[in-house]
C-alpha cells in the first residue's frame, strides 16, 4: 500500500489512475447499499454469474445510493448511460444480453412516467432538475475504494488546502461559499469555524454528526454508505482549519453499512497517510475514531451528542458555552453534520464564490432531500436552494401515486411542520420555509394525501418526541406528555369544547421554556397542523368524525353506489368478509363486521369507498 | 438459555482499555453483540474495569434503546414506525407481527425464537412500510408479506 508523503506523491497517483482509466469500457453501476433491502446482492451475484457465462465484457461495480430508491434495484450502465430498476434475478440473462449486444433498451425496466419511457438516465425528469455536489460521488464510485474517490478529485481538497492555504484562508473561503449547517439549525460553518479557531487551547475536537435521528431521513446515510471519504476529508479541511488534532464520526448504529464503510474508509485513509501524524509532510495531524451511537434521538443535539461520546447518558447542557468554545472534554469542538462536510472538499476546490452562485440570497449552494411517503419517487435527491416545493414534488418526485390529491408536506422530522398544498410555491431556503411554518431540517420530505389525518400525523410526532425526551428539564419530560394526552383524545373522539386553546396554550409555552433543541422544536407539529388544519381538529372535536378515514371508531366505510361497478374485488380481500354484494352490482358494507382496515379502500379502483361520520354506530360498538 | 459466565462476560470485558468513562458505552455494545442482551451482573464488571460507578452504568443501560437487559429471541423482527412507514399503515403491520407471534412490543416469545423490537426509524423510507429481521430488510409490507418474511425464520 502506497503512503502518501507529500501532496506530489499524491498527485503522481492520481495521474497514475487517470491514465489507466478507461471510459469506453462497458461497466454496470449496481446500487448495494440501500437496494440490498430489495435484494440487490442478490441481484448482483446474478449479474456476476451471468457476465461470466456470457462470456461477456463487463465490469460489474457496487456503488452507494444512485437516488431513485423506488426503483429498486437499481442498476446504470455506462457508457451508454441506461438506467434500469425493478430488476429481479431472473432478468438478468436478458438485461446481459441486451448490453453486450448494446441493443435497443429493455422498456419494461425503464423508467416510466405519463405512459412514456425513459431509457437514459441522462433525460429522467427525476434526474433533470437535479444538481449535484454533496451527491457527487454517490453511485458512481466503489464507497470501499478509496483509489476511486482519488481518482475523482478525492483529497485534491486537503491537499490543496495543506499545500496553499493558511487555515484563516480555508475559514475565509467557507464563508464566502455562504454554506449553513445541513443538521437543520442553519447556523453558518464558516462563523462556526472562525469562533473555533479563535479560542486558544492545546487539543481541539472535530466531530461529525451522523446520528439521523429524524424518522423519515435517510441523507446522512446515503453519504456514509456511498461516499465515505468526502466526509473525512471535510473533516480534514475543517480541523486543519481550526487547529483540531482528533475527530469523532458519530454514526448510528442502526445503520449497519454506514459503520461498515466509514470504519473501512478510516483505515484505508490512514494507511494511506491521509489521516495520522504528519500529513504530507506538512507537520499537521489528524486522525479520526468512530463512535457508534446507541439508539437515543436527543443524541443528534450537540451537547448530547458530546455527552454520550465522554460515556455519558446523552443529555444536552444549557448553551453557552457553546461547544466551539468548550465542547469535548471541556475543549474547543466543532460538531458539523455529514452533509455540510461532504460540501466542503468541492468548496475548497471549486472556491467559495463558485458554490454561492447557486441558491438564494441567504442560502447558497444544493441542499439533499429524502423523498418518501406518498410520492412516486421515492429517493433520494439533490436540488439548488430556491427551487420550489412544487418543483420537488411534482417534478422530481413525480407526483402523488394513485391518482390521489396532495394535502401537505412534512418537513424537517419531529422538530418541523405540516405545510399544504397553497404553500407549495414556497421556495427551498432557510428563511422561506421557516415563516412558512416548518423548518429546513435535515432534508427528510414526507408528502401526505388525501387519506393521511393531521391530527393523527401530530400526534405521532408528539409520540415520538415524548418518548426521545431525555427527561432532563420539565416543559419538556411533562409538557409533551400533557400534549400527547390533549391530542390523544382528539383522536379518540374524547376532546371537549376549549381543548383546542388548551393544546396551543400549551405548545407555546413547551416552545418557549424547554433547554434544548428537541424540546423547543417537539411542539412544531402541532402548531403548524393547528395553523393549517384547524378545521380537522374542530371536527374531531364537534363532530367526532375523522374525514381522513384514520382515527379509529370516528368514522365507518361506505360505498358510494353510484361510483361501485361491482367488480367485487373489496369483497375478495376484506380479511373480515364483511363486503357483501352481486357481481356487476353495487356493493355494500356491513359495518359492524368491519374493522376499517381500509384494504378495500386501497384496493379499489373506482374511488367508490369513503369514511363517512359514524355517531350512531359509536354508541353501538361502545 | 444459560447466562453467560462471569468469566465470558470479562472476556469481552478485558478487550478494552481500563480506566475511561468513555469505554462505557462502546464495553456495553461489545457485551450486547456477544450475548445479545447486556445481563445485569456483567455491570459489577464493567464498574471494575472503567472506574466508573454501577449506578451511573446503569443509568446509561438504560438510557439508550439499544441496550436490553433480559435475553433476547434468535430472531429480533424490527418493523420500522417512522414517519413515511407510519403514513403508509405501519400501525397495521405492527398490530398484525404482535398477533402474529402473539408477544408485544419488546417481548419474546417462549421458544425465544422471537423478540419484537419496533424502532423509531430504519432509514429506508422509500420501501415503507418496512421492518428488518436480524440483519435483512423487508418492505411494502402487506399481511402476506409478514407471513412469508417470517416463515423464512427457521
Amino acid at each position: 500500500m502506497i503512503h502518501f508523503s507529500s501532496v506530489n506523491e499524491l498527485l503522481a497517483f492520481k495521474s497514475d489512475l487517470t491514465k489507466k482509466a478507461d471510459s469506453s469500457k462497458t461497466r454496470i453501476r449496481i446500487c448495494s447499499t440501500g437496494c440490498r433491502a430489495k435484494g440487490a446482492l442478490k441481484i448482483r451475484d446474478a449479474f456476476h454469474s451471468e457476465i461470466k457465462k456470457q462470456k461477456a465484457q463487463i465490469e460489474l461495480v457496487e456503488t452507494g445510493c444512485q437516488g431513485l430508491c423506488a426503483y429498486a434495484p437499481v442498476v446504470s450502465i455506462d457508457p451508454l448511460g441506461i438506467f434500469y430498476g425493478k430488476l429481479s434475478e431472473k432478468d438478468i440473462p436478458m438485461v446481459v444480453a441486451q448490453i453486450a449486444a448494446q441493443g435497443a433498451a429493455l422498456n419494461n425496466h425503464v423508467y416510466s412516467e405519463k405512459g412514456k419511457f425513459y431509457p437514459h438516465l441522462s433525460e429522467i425528469p427525476f434526474f433533470k432538475s437535479q444538481k449535484k455536489i454533496v451527491l457527487r460521488n454517490c453511485g458512481y464510485i466503489r464507497p470501499t475504494s478509496i483509489a476511486d474517490y482519488i481518482n475523482r478529485n478525492g483529497y485534491m481538497a486537503i491537499a490543496k488546502a495543506l499545500g496553499e492555504m493558511k487555515p484563516t484562508d480555508v475559514i475565509d473561503e467557507v464563508t464566502k461559499s455562504g454554506i449553513r449547517g445541513r443538521g437543520g439549525a442553519g447556523f453558518p460553518t464558516g462563523l462556526k469555524w472562525k469562533f473555533a479557531n479563535g479560542y486558544k487551547s492545546d487539543t481541539k475536537y472535530f466531530i461529525c454528526n451522523g446520528d439521523e435521528g429524524d424518522p423519515g431521513a435517510f441523507m446522512d446515510r446515503a453519504v456514509l454508505e456511498g461516499d465515505p471519504h468526502s466526509v473525512i476529508e471535510g473533516m480534514l479541511i475543517g480541523a486543519y482549519a481550526i487547529g483540531a488534532t482528533h475527530g469523532y464520526i458519530y454514526v448510528r448504529a442502526e445503520y449497519p453499512i454506514a459503520v461498515e464503510y466509514s470504519t473501512l474508509a478510516v483505515k484505508q485513509a490512514r494507511e494511506m497517510g491521509l489521516l495520522g501524524e504528519n500529513i504530507f509532510g506538512t507537520g499537521f495531524s489528524f486522525d479520526i475514531t468512530i463512535k457508534q451511537g446507541a439508539g437515543a434521538f436527543v443524541c443528534g443535539e450537540e451537547t448530547a451528542l458530546i455527552a454520550s461520546i465522554e460515556g455519558r447518558r446523552g443529555m444536552p447542557k444549557p448553551r453557552p458555552p457553546f461547544p466551539a468554545e468548550s465542547g469535548l472534554w471541556g475543549r474547543p469542538t466543532v460538531i458539523n453534520n455529514v452533509e455540510t462536510l461532504a460540501s466542503i472538499p468541492q468548496i475548497i476546490l471549486d472556491g467559495g464564490g463558485a458554490y454561492a452562485q447557486l441558491g438564494t440570497a441567504g442560502s447558497k449552494g444544493t441542499k439533499v432531500f429524502a423523498l418518501a411517503g406518498k410520492i412516486n419517487n421515492t429517493g433520494l435527491v439533490e436540488v439548488p436552494m430556491g427551487i420550489t416545493l412544487r418543483q420537488i414534488i411534482f417534478d422530481v418526485g413525480g407526483g402523488i401515486p394513485h391518482g390521489r390529491t396532495f394535502k401537505a408536506v412534512q418537513m424537517g422530522g419531529p422538530s418541523g411542520g405540516c405545510l399544504p398544498a397553497e404553500h407549495l410555491d414556497t421556495s427551498i431556503d432557510y428563511e422561506s420555509i421557516k415563516q412558512a411554518g416548518a423548518i429546513m431540517g435535515s432534508g427528510g420530505m414526507i408528502v401526505l394525501d388525501e387519506r393521511n389525518c393531521m391530527v393523527d400525523i401530530a400526534r405521532y410526532f408528539l409520540d415520538f418526541c415524548q418518548k426521545e425526551s431525555c427527561g432532563k428539564c420539565v416543559p419538556c419530560r411533562i409538557g409533551t406528555k400533557r400534549m400527547l394526552e390533549l391530542v390523544t383524545r382528539f383522536t379518540q373522539g374524547k376532546a371537549e369544547t376549549g381543548d383546542i386553546e388548551k393544546l396551543h396554550a400549551l405548545a407555546e409555552s413547551v416552545r418557549d421554556s424547554s433547554l434544548c433543541g428537541l424540546g423547543q422544536t417537539a411542539p412544531n407539529p402541532v402548531i403548524s397542523t393547528l395553523r393549517y388544519f384547524r378545521k380537522e381538529y374542530e371536527t374531531h372535536l364537534h363532530d367526532k368524525f375523522c374525514p381522513s378515514g384514520v382515527c379509529k371508531g370516528l368514522f365507518r366505510y361506505e360505498i358510494a353506489t353510484e361510483k361501485c361497478t361491482g367488480c367485487t374485488l373489496c369483497a375478495k380481500n376484506c380479511p373480515v368478509k364483511a363486503i357483501a354484494g352481486e357481481k356487476k352490482k353495487p356493493h355494500t358494507i356491513d359495518t359492524i363486521k368491519c374493522e376499517v382496515c381500509g384494504i378495500c379502500v386501497e384496493k379499489c379502483r373506482f374511488n367508490a369507498i369513503a369514511p363517512m361520520p359514524n355517531k350512531q354506530l359509536n354508541q353501538v360498538k361502545k | 438459555m444459560k447466562p453467560p459466565t462471569a468469566s465470558q462476560i470479562k472476556g469481552v470485558i478485558n478487550g478494552f482499555a481500563h480506566n475511561s468513562a468513555s469505554l462505557v458505552i462502546p464495553i456495553l455494545q461489545a457485551i450486547q453483540e456477544k450475548f445479545g442482551y447486556v445481563p445485569p451482573e456483567s455491570l459489577k464488571a464493567i464498574s471494575r474495569h472503567t472506574g466508573v460507578g454501577r449506578n451511573k452504568i446503569y443509568g446509561i443501560l438504560t438510557f439508550y434503546a439499544q441496550f436490553t437487559t433480559i435475553p433476547r429471541g434468535k430472531y429480533i423482527v424490527k418493523p420500522c414506525r417512522g414517519t413515511a412507514c407510519h403514513v403508509r399503515g405501519a400501525n397495521n403491520v405492527i398490530n398484525h407481527i404482535k398477533s402474529k407471534l402473539n408477544i408485544e412490543d419488546g417481548q419474546t416469545t417462549p421458544d425465544y425464537k422471537f423478540s419484537l423490537e419496533t424502532v423509531a426509524c430504519l432509514g429506508t423510507c422509500f420501501l415503507a412500510p418496512a421492518m428488518m429481521v436480524n440483519q435483512d430488510y423487508y418492505g411494502n409490507l402487506d399481511e402476506k408479506r409478514i407471513d412469508e418474511a417470517l416463515k423464512e425464520c427457521t
